[in-house]
């Protein structure tokens, strides 16, 4: 019933601080009073004087960033975090996933098991846990696979369900293709399944849609968050008999995770749109579907600039390696959520063709389909597509052939090696990806 | 949060300090205007209670009652260190962070690296480690000496050699003034190399500074401030040279050069220091800069130089600034790094400004890699081989060192020329 975050690093104690208010928001505004407890009891708890408190954790090597979002949640007066549910040091992790992995993390796994076991014993019921983090820097993406590996040994019938923010391809930080190949190959052996989101993608969201002039990470933080909720709060699913899920993050990892090689999710939402647009807009359910099937074939993750012109290879081609721009990206398995108006009367056949999916998995097995008759965040009529396809496939090709170019040259490696991460760690963690990259461009 | 301690070392390496100093306390005292004892003032000042005894630090959180710089001021020289302990900054130090002799190291290396090197050794690492326990998390030592001297140079690395021993894991970061050609101590370049090949063994990174490239930026702002241009009026107090109102009535010589060094610290540890929306802490700078151990030479630009009175910043200026930040008019340092290889590269944003000023401004810039200038030699070897403990040796091995990291950068940038094709990938057998 209760899902257990666990924010770590500068971005994932941002982006969580976000989620929690999102998922505020909608819980109080919505029309329908099951849906509201219901959501409350996922994501927030009741104290004995009947303030709210998240149902989260908030770890961080400095200081400055857990107290920002703890006053930030504090000011806006409707829920907060609790005072004890924090736990950082005082200097960071210098963007170094091995400082994360392999000293911050197991110098300080008691007080860190401790903060997690402690918001456990608060839920009625553990639906599981949401780890949110980014992978560029070195608390998030070091420090988060480690408190990842600790709730996977602490609790190893629990779902674990890992967030991540994949940087901007630019750079932010120089070593960060390094620090994310080192993480997304860690956690592939950990997580059930793995939700990305990138900031490029996002921030031309942000720009293209929702016509933002100056985008700070504030708005690409709301933009994730708003996705992260379209898919977390609560649902009627096929196996909820009638009343709202009580395992969402089960039937998630159950729905899209079939198989231990594939555990990439993308996601995608529509409508996007600025608050001032919305007043002017109507929603038809089948013109909502028919944009984002096309969004889920061509790979776009915006209702604009979708090139059209993609379509299912016909039945008899082979399948070849997509990596080539503007071909067709094949799903494993495709979760829609629709919430809103005249749910019950949305069309979703197209998503069950079976010439979108690869051909080992039949498309009853490799669609599913959740409903909220409840609007979400202020949408009339909103739909969440959560992929397992090969959306992820080129970012994740780019981010390891730069991390292996510079692994090359040895650029950088004494920096990981003097905390325990050696040259031979490096080469697992790139055949593991390798690996993954073979399998999705096999589907 | 964590605490920085300054070690300036030498008649430059003190000046510059002091500099440094002044404009900390006033970027605070601008900022903080409650006159509370926050964690930002914590990481450069501790904070005193005179009525306490045992002369202990309070706690973050309170007043402020007393501040002292965490600061240790070596000089073999009593000149400099008098005028600070005469001038306005004298509440900031207390006497126990000074260590002087009187004597002065004549300009020569050897003179300051072992005999005074050794001769005081127990007494500076003493106060070292005075200074380090006041901080409840210490992460960076910065250390400030000029090249060219004898003090700055010799004792300065001296005092290098015995942090690394002593702190092993807190960083080091040396700001290291370069002389100019036309450097009026002959024994300069003697002195630059020896003490190169120490920073190239002990310290973490390197931010060089040449004096030719400050002397080059005062001109420029000198030229600015007294044009006749109607729209370029600098404001009051802006330029990086300006001591912003400074204490001492009248500015002496290097003033204004040392004011552009001391501004270069000021920015470079702000992250450290105030909030922000994308924080880099002084240890992700070593880290994401220093892709091989002894490359660790950085070349520092700042970009604006002043501001000019009109003070609304359109995007068309604000484009400008990311431009000026890689010309070579900008640097600290007489190097061209755009027509050479940019091994790493880090922009730090202090204000107003958003993400998607910085990703335009990213993707405009061109990618290149960076190399090092040579330091060129000369005679006067017999004043150095006086010395205790000096060899001849000491100078094949530093040349060596020099050599040999000139060599691994050459090696770097000579890639540049043909393009380097991906590096062939990993298969996997099905």
């Amino acid at each position: 019933m209760s899902v257990v975050t666990v924010q770590l690093g500068q971005c994932g104690n941002q982006v969580g601080q976000q989620l929690c208010d999102v998922m505020w928001s909608d819980a109080q505004h919505a029309e329908g009073k099951t849906y509201s407890s219901v959501s409350c009891e996922r994501f927030f708890r009741r104290t004995s004087q009947g303030d709210f408190e998240a149902r989260a954790v908030l770890i961080d090597m400095e200081p400055k960033v857990i107290k920002h979002s703890m006053n930030k949640a504090e000011k806006c007066g409707r829920w907060r975090y609790g005072e004890t549910s924090h736990f950082s040091q005082k200097q960071g992790s210098g963007n170094n996933w091995a400082n994360g992995y392999s000293v911050h993390g197991p110098r300080h796994r008691d007080a860190l098991e401790e903060l997690v076991r402690r918001e456990v014993e608060h839920c009625d019921m553990l639906a599981g846990f949401l780890p949110v983090m980014s992978v560029a820097g070195g608390t998030g993406s070091g420090v988060g696979t480690f408190v990842t590996q600790c709730l996977r040994d602490a609790y190893p019938s629990s779902f674990v369900l890992n967030h991540l923010t994949w940087p901007y391809g630019t750079g932010e930080v120089i070593v960060q293709n390094y620090n994310s190949v080192l993480t997304l190959a860690h956690l592939y052996q950990l997580s059930d399944a793995i939700l990305v989101h990138e900031n490029d993608t996002v921030h031309r969201i942000c720009s293209q849609l929702l016509k933002i002039k100056q985008i700070s990470f504030n708005d690409i933080n709301r933009v994730i968050a708003h996705q992260l909720g379209g898919v977390l709060q609560p649902t009627l699913t096929p196996d909820s008999c009638g009343t709202y899920s009580r395992h969402p993050v089960g039937e998630l990892v159950s729905a899209l995770a079939c198989h231990p090689e594939y555990k990439l999710l993308s996601v995608c939402t529509i409508p996007q749109m600025s608050s001032s647009s919305m007043a002017f807009s109507t929603f038809s359910w089948p013109a909502l579907l028919k944009h984002l099937r096309q969004m889920l074939i061509s790979n776009t993750k915006m209702e604009e600039g979708i090139d059209w012109q993609v379509r299912p290879p016909p039945a008899s081609a082979g399948r070849t390696g997509s990596l080539a721009a503007g071909s067709f990206n094949t799903s494993l398995a495709n979760l829609l959520i629709l919430r809103g108006k005249d749910v019950y009367s949305a069309e979703t056949g197209a998503f069950e063709d079976s010439a979108i999916y690869t051909s080992w998995l039949p498309p009853e097995e490799a669609f599913s389909l959740w409903k909220s008759p409840v609007p979400f965040n202020k949408y009339e009529k909103s739909a969440t597509l959560v992929s397992n396809s090969q959306a992820l496939l080129r970012p994740l090709d780019d981010m390891v052939r730069k991390a292996w170019n510079m692994f090359a040259s040895r650029a950088y490696i004494h920096q990981y090696d003097k905390f325990g991460i050696s040259e031979e760690d490096f080469l697992d963690s790139f055949t593991s990806l390798e690996q993954v990259i073979a399998s999705y461009s096999q589907l | 949060m964590t605490q920085s301690v300054i070690v300036q070392v030498g008649q430059c390496g003190n000046q510059v300090g002091c500099r440094f100093w002044d404009l900390a306390l006033r970027e605070h005292a601008h900022v903080n205007k409650k006159g509370q004892y926050d964690e930002a003032l914590s990481s450069f000042f501790r904070n005193v209670d005179p009525r306490r005894s045992d002369g202990g630090s309070c706690c973050v959180g309170g007043r402020i009652q007393h501040l002292k710089a965490r600061a240790v001021l070596i000089d073999m020289e009593e000149g400099v260190v008098n005028g600070i302990l005469q001038g306005a900054l004298r509440e900031v130090f207390d006497s126990a962070q000074f260590l002087t002799d009187v004597s002065g190291s004549g300009n020569n290396w050897a003179v300051g690296n072992l005999t005074y090197g050794s001769a005081y050794k127990e007494l500076i690492v003493d106060k070292l480690r005075k200074a380090a326990e006041h901080c409840d998390c210490l992460q960076c030592f910065f250390l400030i000496h000029s090249m060219g001297g004898g003090t700055g140079s010799g004792l300065g690395t001296r005092v290098l050699s015995l942090l690394e021993e002593e702190f092993p894991d807190v960083c080091r970061i040396v700001t290291a003034m370069y002389p100019s050609a036309e450097d009026d101590v002959i024994t300069s370049p003697y002195n630059s190399v020896l003490a190169m090949r120490e920073l190239t063994e002990h310290a973490d990174c390197v931010l060089p500074v040449e004096n030719q490239s400050l002397v080059n930026i005062v001109n420029k702002i000198s030229l600015m401030s007294h044009g006749t241009k109607p729209g370029s009026v600098l404001r009051k107090d802006s330029a990086v040279t300006s001591g912003q109102g400074s204490l001492s009535p009248t500015e002496k010589p290097f003033d204004a050069m040392n004011n552009i060094v001391a501004n270069l610290l000021l920015n470079i540890t702000s992250s450290a220091r105030f909030e922000g929306s994308l924080n880099m802490d002084l240890n992700e700078i070593a880290m994401n800069l220093v892709p091989f151990p002894r490359l660790h030479y950085l070349v520092p630009s700042l970009t604006p130089l002043y501001t000019l009175a009109d003070v609304n910043i359109p995007t068309r200026r604000l484009d400008q600034m990311f431009s000026d930040a890689f010309s070579k008019d900008h640097q600290l340092i007489q190097a061209d790094p755009k027509h050479s290889l940019y091994l790493a590269c880090a922009l730090m944003v202090r204000g107003n400004v958003q993400v998607s000023d910085l990703r335009r401004n990213i993707e405009r810039q061109l990618r290149s890699f960076n190399i090092f200038l040579l330091l060129s030699f000369q005679a006067h070897l017999h004043h150095y081989l006086h010395v205790d403990g000096m060899d001849q040796s000491i100078f094949s091995e530093s040349l060596s060192s020099l050599n040999a990291l000139i060599d691994e950068y050459h090696h770097l940038d000579a890639t540049k020329a043909r393009l380097l094709p991906d590096a062939p990938r990993l298969s996997i057998a099905r």
